[in-house]
C-alpha cells in the first residue's frame, strides 16, 4: 500500500514460485479484475481510430464537461448504494429543484415569470439563494427518504418509488404556479448562465471549460472527506456493512442513515442548480431517469450493493466511463435507438465483474 | 471385520494455493457406530468432508463407499447415494414450510406437473414418526427454534436412506434436553446399520457418543482409537500437540468493592423478569442457564440495545439509563455479542475500520476530521495487547480465523475504556489454543479492576474462569452460586427451576 514498487516486486516474487497452473489463474484473474479498464482502452483507442474527433480538444473538453454535469447525483446515490439501498427519487429531485432554480433566476423583464412577486435585488443575491433553495429542497426529499427507510426499516427501493411520485407531483403543481399553466421555464437570466455555463478557461480559439467542471471538483473534494476522514463516513461504511454491529458498537444506525440520505437529496439540488442554467429551458420532465445513469456510473466505479464498499474515485471513473461511451457510440454513429441496448448490456457486464470479486471462492 | 467397513477415505490430499489443507488423511468408518472426527479449528476437518461431498475436488487419494470407489462431484450426488450431511450452519428455505424443505429438489408429483402436496404431507409425518419429532409439516421454517430445523434436516439426511450421516457441531445450540433427543436420534440410525461422523468440539459428548474417535491436526491425520481407550486430556494433547497442562489459565484477580448493582431488570419484548444482582471490581461474574433463559437478555438489556421495561443500573453508585448503546458506551459498558458474524464484524470492512469503529471520538481532530495516525497507533495497540495475527491492518476481517475475529471485537471494546464488559459466549466456535488466550485476556482485565459479566453455555468454562455464577432460568435469576465449591449438577438444578 505504501510502496508500489516494493509492492510490485513482491507480487513478482510470488508469481515466479508459483507453478504454471497458478501463473495462468494469475493472468485470468487479472485481466477479469481490471477487465473494465482494458475494455475502455480499446474501445477509445478503436473509437479514435474510426473517428479522429473524438480525442480532439473540443470532444475531450465535452466529455469532460458533461460528466462533471452528472457527477453530483452520483455522488449522493452512491452513498444510498454503500448502505444497501438505493434511490429512485433522484431523478425527479433534479428536476424539482431544477425548475426551483430557474424559477428564481429568470431575468427581471421575462414577461411569464413564475414568481412575479419578487423583489428586486441584485441577481447575485438571487443566485445565492437559489443555491440554498435547491440544497434545501433536495435535503428535505432526501430526509423524508432517510427518516422512512430508517424509522420503519422499508426498503428504499419502496420509499423512493413512492417519493419519485410525489416529487413528480410537486413538480407538476409548481408548473401550474401563477400564469405559467404548465409551460417550461425559460428566460433565465444571463449572469445565472454565465455563473454556471459560462467559460472558466479558453484554448485552442473556441474550446471552453466551464464554471460548473470548478464546482463539480469541489463536490468530488468535500466528498472525498466526508466519505474518508469524518466520523459519519465511517460510520456510514459501517452501517452498510453490517447495520445489526453498527448498533451495538454504538453507531448512531438512525441517525447515519437518515444523514446519508439528506445528502445525497442536497448533492440532487446541486445537480437541479447546474442542469437548469446548462439547458435553459425546464419542463416537467426535466430530471427523468438521471438515477438510472448515476446508480449505472456507481456500480461500474465498483460502489456495490453487497453493501459497505466503494469509493469516490470508483464514482468519478464510472461517471466517465459512461459518459465516454455515450459520447463514443454518438462519434460512431450508431443508431440510436441500438444504443440502449449496448448501454444495458455494458451496465450488466459491468456489474457481473463486479460481483465476482465480492464471491467466496471455494 | 472388513466387510463393515462402510466408508474409507484414503490418503486424501487437497492443495490450496500455498496451503497444504490436506496430507494424505485417511478415514474409516464402520457401519453401524459412531466416529467423532475431531481438531482443533483449521485442522482440516471440514476440508475433508468437503472432499467427501465434492464441494472440493480432491487432488489426491481414493474414497470407498461399500467396497466402491466414489467420486461426488456435489453433494447432492453424494445425497442421491446415501451420504447425507447435517450441516452447523443450516440453509434452508427460511419462509417455506416444513415440508417444502425436507422434499426440496425431489417433490413427488402427480400428472407430471403438479406437486403431490398429499403425499409429500403423509411421507413426512411418517418419517417424523420414525424419530420422534413433534412438528407441524405445514409450520413455516422460519418461526421454530434452531434445535426444531436441524431436526428437519435430519429427517432429510434419514427420509433418503442414507447410510453415512455427517453431522457437524450438530449440539452448538441445543439445549440439554434437546441433545438428549439428538442422542436417542443417533443412537437409533446406529442401531440400523448407519454409519455416522461426529465432528464437535465438546470432549463430553464425544465421550458419550462415539464408537472411535479420529483425531486431525494441521492438515494431517494424527490417530483413530476406540473412544473407550482416550482420556479428555489424551484428546487435547493429540489435537494441540502438545501438553495443554490447564484447559484454564490461573485465577488472579481479587475482587474488590460492589461497582456494578442491577435492580429489578425486566424486558419488554423478551420473558426476563425482575432479574437483580450486584457485582464488582475486578470480579468475573459468570451467567449459566439455557439457551433461551435470559442469559442475552439480561446483557442486552443493561446494554440498551434491547428495550427495558423496568429496573435500574448503577456503577458505582452513579445510576445509569443506558437508552441506547451511545449511552452506554459513555457510561463505561461494552458488549460483545453472541453471534458473531451477524452482529459482531463488518465482515467487508478491514482490521482498522472494525477496530475503531466504537472510539471514533477519540480520532477527531478539530471536531472535523479523523486522523489517521492516530487510528492506526490505536489499532497497533488493539493487535499487540491482543496478539492478533493478521498480516497487515489493511486486511479484510472476514478473512482471519474466528480466534483472531473476537480479538479484534474485544480490542474494539477495550479502546472504549470500558469499566464493565458484558462478554456474550466469548469462545464460541474458537479452538482450544485460542480460547486459552481469551481466557487469559478476561482474567487480565479483571486484574485491572474491571467487571466482567459472562454468559457461556460450557459449563466448565464458567466453573473454571469466573469467581460468582448467577443462573438463569425461564428468564429469571435461578440463584447464584461460589464457582470455586460448586458442581455442574448443582447449576443444572438452578437452571431448571423456572422451566
Amino acid at each position: 500500500m505504501a510502496n508500489p514498487i516494493k509492492n510490485l516486486q513482491r507480487t513478482a516474487a510470488e508469481y515466479r514460485q508459483m507453478d504454471s497452473k497458478d501463473q495462468r489463474r494469475f493472468w485470468v484473474d487479472g485481466i477479469l479484475n481490471n477487465a473494465l479498464y482494458i475494455l475502455m482502452v480499446i474501445f477509445i483507442v478503436y473509437t479514435a481510430i474510426r473517428n479522429h474527433n473524438f480525442v480532439k480538444p473540443g470532444s475531450i473538453v465535452n466529455i469532460i464537461s458533461q460528466a462533471a454535469a452528472y457527477l453530483p447525483i452520483a455522488l449522493g446515490i452512491g452513498g444510498c448504494i454503500v448502505l444497501t439501498g438505493t434511490d429512485l427519487s433522484a431523478g425527479r429531485v433534479v428536476g424539482l429543484s431544477a425548475a426551483v432554480s430557474a424559477a428564481l433566476l429568470q431575468s427581471p423583464d421575462w414577461t411569464n415569470k413564475i414568481f412575479k412577486f419578487l423583489p428586486d435585488l441584485p441577481m447575485a443575491a438571487y443566485i445565492v439563494i437559489a443555491i440554498f433553495a435547491v440544497m434545501i429542497v433536495g435535503s428535505i426529499v432526501g430526509f423524508i427518504n432517510g427518516f422512512f427507510v430508517a424509522k420503519f426499516s422499508l426498503h428504499p427501493f419502496i420509499v423512493t418509488l413512492a417519493t419519485q411520485l410525489i416529487t413528480y407531483g410537486v413538480i407538476l403543481l409548481f408548473f401550474m404556479i401563477g400564469t405559467n399553466n404548465g409551460q417550461p421555464l425559460s428566460g433565465l437570466s444571463q449572469e445565472y448562465k454565465d455563473f454556471v455555463t459560462g467559460s472558466m478557461l479558453k484554448f485552442d480559439g473556441n474550446v471552453n471549460v466551464p464554471w460548473y467542471v470548478l464546482y463539480a471538483v469541489l463536490m468530488v473534494i468535500v466528498m472525498w472527506f466526508i466519505w474518508n476522514k469524518t466520523t459519519f463516513g465511517k460510520n456510514m461504511f459501517a452501517v452498510g456493512s453490517n447495520a445489526e454491529a453498527a448498533n451495538v458498537s454504538g453507531v448512531n444506525v438512525f441517525k447515519t442513515t437518515v444523514l446519508v440520505h439528506t445528502l445525497a437529496g442536497l448533492m440532487y439540488g446541486l445537480t437541479g442548480f447546474v442542469e437548469a442554467a446548462r439547458i435553459s429551458s425546464i419542463n416537467q420532465s426535466t430530471g427523468l431517469n438521471y438515477e438510472c445513469d448515476a446508480i449505472a456510473a456507481c456500480v461500474i466505479g465498483g460502489v456495490s450493493f453487497v453493501g459497505g464498499t466503494g469509493k469516490i474515485s470508483g464514482i468519478v471513473i464510472g461517471v466517465f466511463v459512461l459518459r465516454i461511451i455515450f459520447v463514443a457510440l454518438n462519434m460512431l454513429s450508431i443508431d440510436p435507438n441500438m444504443q440502449y441496448i449496448i448501454k444495458g448490456l455494458i451496465i450488466l457486464a459491468a456489474c457481473s465483474l463486479d460481483m465476482r470479486k465480492y464471491l467466496v471462492r471455494k | 471385520m472388513e466387510q463393515n467397513v462402510l466408508l474409507e477415505m484414503k490418503d486424501i490430499t487437497k492443495t490450496f494455493p500455498g496451503v497444504k489443507a490436506l496430507d494424505h488423511v485417511s478415514l474409516t468408518v464402520k457401519r453401524g457406530t459412531v466416529h467423532a472426527l475431531m481438531g482443533e479449528n483449521g485442522a482440516g476437518k471440514s476440508t475433508l468432508m468437503k472432499c467427501l461431498f465434492g464441494i472440493y475436488a480432491k487432488d489426491g487419494g481414493q474414497i470407498f463407499l461399500d467396497g466402491k470407489e466414489i467420486n461426488f462431484k456435489s453433494s447432492k450426488e453424494a445425497l442421491e447415494n446415501g451420504v447425507a450431511m447435517v450441516h452447523q450452519e443450516l440453509n434452508q428455505a427460511l419462509k417455506r414450510s416444513v415440508m417444502d424443505n425436507l422434499w426440496l429438489g425431489r417433490y413427488p408429483r402427480v400428472g407430471g406437473l403438479m406437486v403431490n402436496e398429499r403425499k409429500m404431507y403423509k411421507d413426512t409425518v411418517k418419517v417424523f414418526e420414525e424419530l420422534g419429532i413433534k412438528v407441524d409439516p405445514h409450520r413455516i421454517m422460519s418461526t421454530m427454534p434452531v434445535s426444531q430445523r436441524q431436526m428437519v434436516e435430519i429427517a432429510k439426511a434419514v427420509s433418503y436412506n442414507s447410510k453415512v450421516i455427517v453431522f457437524d457441531e450438530p449440539t452448538s445450540s441445543l439445549t440439554e434436553e434437546e441433545v438428549e433427543h439428538l442422542f436417542k436420534i443417533i443412537n437409533m440410525l446406529r442401531s440400523r446399520g448407519v454409519a455416522i461422523i461426529y465432528i464437535s468440539h465438546k470432549m463430553a459428548e464425544i465421550k458419550r457418543i462415539s464408537d472411535e474417535i479420529t483425531i486431525m491436526r494441521d492438515g494431517t491425520w494424527v490417530a483413530t482409537r476406540p473412544a473407550a481407550e482416550l482420556e479428555m486430556q489424551d484428546i487435547i494433547r493429540l489435537m494441540v500437540g502438545r501438553e495443554l497442562g490447564n484447559q484454564f489459565p490461573p485465577k488472579t484477580n481479587k475482587p474488590g468493592e460492589v461497582y456494578l448493582e442491577v435492580k429489578n431488570l425486566t424486558a419488554q419484548y423478551s420473558l426476563l423478569k425482575d432479574v437483580s444482582f450486584t457485582a464488582r471490581r475486578g470480579e468475573i461474574l459468570g451467567l449459566a442457564g439455557l439457551d433461551g433463559s435470559g442469559r442475552t437478555e439480561t446483557l442486552e438489556n443493561i446494554f440498551g440495545v434491547a428495550t427495558r421495561k423496568a429496573g435500574t443500573i448503577t456503577l458505582g453508585g452513579k445510576p445509569c439509563k443506558n437508552r441506547n448503546s451511545r449511552e452506554s458506551i459513555k457510561n463505561g459498558f461494552a458488549l460483545l455479542t453472541e453471534e458473531r458474524r451477524a452482529t459482531g464484524i463488518f465482515a467487508i470492512l478491514n482490521i482498522r475500520e472494525n477496530t475503531v469503529i466504537s472510539s471514533l471520538k477519540k480520532h477527531k481532530r478539530l471536531g472535523l476530521y479523523l486522523s489517521e495516525a492516530s487510528m492506526k497507533k490505536d489499532t497497533q495497540w488493539s493487535i499487540d495487547a491482543m496478539r492478533t495475527k493478521t498480516p497487515t491492518q489493511e486486511t479484510k476481517i472476514r478473512s482471519l480465523s474466528g480466534g483472531n475475529q473476537q480479538k479484534v471485537i474485544l480490542g474494539r471494546w477495550l479502546l472504549t475504556d470500558p469499566e464493565v464488559l458484558l462478554l456474550d459466549e466469548p469462545t464460541r466456535g474458537i479452538d482450544v489454543g485460542a480460547k486459552y488466550e481469551i481466557y487469559q485476556l478476561i482474567i487480565d482485565l479483571a486484574n485491572k479492576g474491571k467487571t466482567v459479566l459472562m454468559v457461556s453455555s460450557e459449563m466448565p468454562e464458567l466453573l473454571g474462569v469466573c469467581d460468582r455464577i448467577l443462573v438463569m432460568s425461564g428468564g429469571r435469576l435461578a440463584g447464584e452460586v461460589d464457582a470455586r465449591k460448586t458442581t455442574q449438577e448443582e447449576i443444572m438444578t438452578l437452571a431448571a427451576k423456572y422451566v
